[in-house]
């Protein structure tokens, strides 16, 4: 008996070391890229540093620039806030219809499907660079297409009204494969069953959409959302291919801000502090979004 | 859930709605998901015209989408403007090592979280979970002192060592799959004697197999269309990948409208091995972001 449970005790430590051992290199990832460098941009922020000479403490000097001194970061906020609004619900409301349109007893769903997942999948700098070929004012296809029924299409890229819609459209075209892929498998995991309750019932179309699917999603709506928000506002690469921010800084988004800060000016303090501003944002919008969401996200007791 | 029952009838209702809609509501689905379907695609199959027509081809109106003549030289010009064979090489190796690197470290935590005992084990999960919200903005400066004072900028270092620390999506993702696996297989292994990394291995990874498919997918792809990693770490022309090479292509390109064709068949060189890719592979793509999204 006690050599049992002395052995068992054993076996108890013995895998627990194992499974530390297991584990390591993913908390080490942790801490080394995730925690610490979260603690250190706190750190950085509060000072001056150009990375030649060591950091200078300056207190809240950088974050009182930013909000005063520093129209670029007001701007490139305010232009992120709009851009990430108008990839987001627009790409999360025609992603919902064409989920819908799929998820019925119709021929080559998957098909559709797989073609609509393709930019998803494809380098972003490149489809930056065949778009920035689309949108081309004078022999891109788009204006030779509004040409021949005798509209005269803008500078897309190169006017101060266009450039962001212009960017706004292509993001939307390359991320909406994704949500139409997430919101199909949550449509798809909806019981049939209440569907045919309802039909029972007498329900039409849109109350079966209204009063079903609508709260059996909100879950994945939730998820989407969130998703969404947090990326699209983080997003670099498809906007400076595209423009590198022009023109007049009409598409400098907050991640170009800061790149251009620390990667091209040095200043790393500086940049550290817009970081901050951006953690702030995104961590505020995820806490906000779950609080919200215990009113109006709906979830299905499972097993 | 209780659905066994009526999967029959639920059919038949489907197929009768189906028909019931009628022929009209059928074809106007159609078309309307074809017509998105052609939208979706149509820069794509532009992508590829123009990369295949000669300088000045690209401008004239109405448009050829089957070029005439075929002109490949846009592709051998590429290699003559910029080192695309080095981007080529770099980018593959980059993302193969990496692909590595996350699968096996994520695979043994995903085990460990999944199936083995020890203390701390929900806190610590939850806190790998919560790491997933702090945007990459705040860590990127930080990180970049850390390649700087290793002495790994303008290497490749930076965009490898770190998968080899796993990735906190990818470790949910296999405990997800990990945990489906029957307790029971990893008891009779244990009675048989097998130790935790022998189960982990002869088991787990054979039976996980689907989402450590999805892993190196998603793990190829964030490693192949990464930008901002190489942009900030690399600065020599050898050293770079497809993705940081292509915006230094349109610059050596030239700015003239004519140049077009090199620029675009420098593109279809970066989107052509993510597609053949995604050809094999779209089931797992498709399904590991599905099971993300319902879990979610």
């Amino acid at each position: 008996m006690t050599q049992d449970s002395g052995s068992l005790k054993q076996r108890r430590r013995y895998e627990e070391r194992i499974a530390w051992l297991f584990i390591t290199p993913v908390v080490l990832g942790i801490l080394i890229f995730q925690i610490y460098p979260t603690i250190f941009s706190l750190y950085a922020s509060f000072t001056t540093w150009n990375l030649i000479t060591p950091p200078r403490w300056v207190g809240l000097e950088n974050y009182v620039s930013l909000f005063t001194t520093d129209r670029f970061f007001i701007k490139s906020m305010w232009n992120t806030i709009r851009y990430t609004l108008g990839v987001v619900l627009p790409s999360m409301a025609i992603s919902l219809f064409f989920a819908s349109l799929l998820n019925q007893n119709i021929r080559f769903k998957h098909g559709y499907r797989a073609i609509y997942f393709v930019p998803v999948v494809a380098p972003t700098v490149a489809l930056a660079l065949l778009w920035g070929w689309l949108y081309e004012p004078n022999f891109g296809i788009i204006n030779a297409t509004l040409a021949t029924v005798g509209i005269k299409g803008p500078s897309w890229l190169g006017t101060t009204t266009w450039a962001l819609r212009s960017v706004i459209i292509m993001a939307i075209w390359a991320g909406i494969g994704f949500q139409i892929v997430i919101f199909l498998a949550g449509l798809q995991g909806i019981s049939q069953e209440y569907y045919e309750a309802a039909a029972i019932d007498g329900a039409n179309a849109w109350q079966k959409f209204a009063k079903i699917t609508m709260p059996l999603l909100s879950p994945v709506t939730f998820f989407v959302l969130v998703t969404g928000v947090i990326g699209t506002f983080q997003d670099f690469s498809l906007v400076w291919v595209l423009t590198r921010g022009g023109p007049a800084g009409a598409t400098q988004l907050i991640v170009m801000y800061l790149y251009g800060l620390a990667f091209q000016l040095q200043k790393m303090g500086r940049a550290s502090a817009v970081a901050y501003a951006v953690f702030v944002v995104v961590v505020g919008l995820t806490i906000m979004n779950f609080i919200l969401s215990k009113r109006w996200v709906f979830y299905e007791e499972s097993n | 859930m209780i659905s066994e029952r009526p999967i029959e009838i639920v059919q038949e209702e489907r197929t009768r709605s189906a028909g019931s809609g009628g022929l009209v509501s059928r074809i106007a689905t159609h078309a309307i998901l074809l017509a998105m379907a052609v939208l979706m695609i149509f820069p794509l199959v532009w992508l590829v015209s123009t990369s295949l027509k000669s300088p000045g081809k690209q401008m004239i109106w109405p448009p050829q989408f089957i070029p005439n003549p075929v002109y490949f030289k846009n592709y051998s010009d590429l290699f003559v403007l910029a080192p695309m064979g080095n981007y080529l090489v770099n980018s593959f190796k980059i993302a193969v090592l990496s692909v590595f690197g996350v699968c096996f470290s994520s695979s043994l935590a995903a085990f460990a979280f999944a199936r083995m005992h020890f203390r701390g084990r929900e806190i610590l999960f939850g806190g790998l979970l919560a790491t997933m919200m702090l945007p990459g903005a705040v860590t990127i400066i930080p990180t970049f002192i850390i390649m700087k004072n290793l002495g790994w900028l303008n290497t490749h270092y930076p965009l490898i060592v770190p998968s080899f620390f796993g990735g906190a999506y990818f470790v949910f993702l296999l405990r997800q799959s990990f945990r489906a696996i029957p307790q029971d297989l990893f008891d009779s292994a244990t009675i048989d004697g097998a130790g935790f990394f022998q189960i982990y291995w002869k088991i787990f990874i054979p039976l996980g197999m689907p989402a450590l498919v999805t892993v190196a997918l998603f793990a190829f792809l964030g490693s192949w269309n990464d930008l901002f990693g190489p942009l900030i770490y690399l600065s020599s022309q050898e050293k770079m990948t497809v993705a940081l090479g292509l915006t230094y292509l349109r610059g050596r390109a030239g700015t003239g409208v004519g140049q077009v064709g090199v620029i675009m068949a420098g593109s279809m060189l970066g989107v052509i091995p993510m597609l053949i890719l995604y050809g094999f592979g779209q089931k797992y793509f498709i399904q590991g972001l599905a099971r993300t999204g319902l879990k979610g």
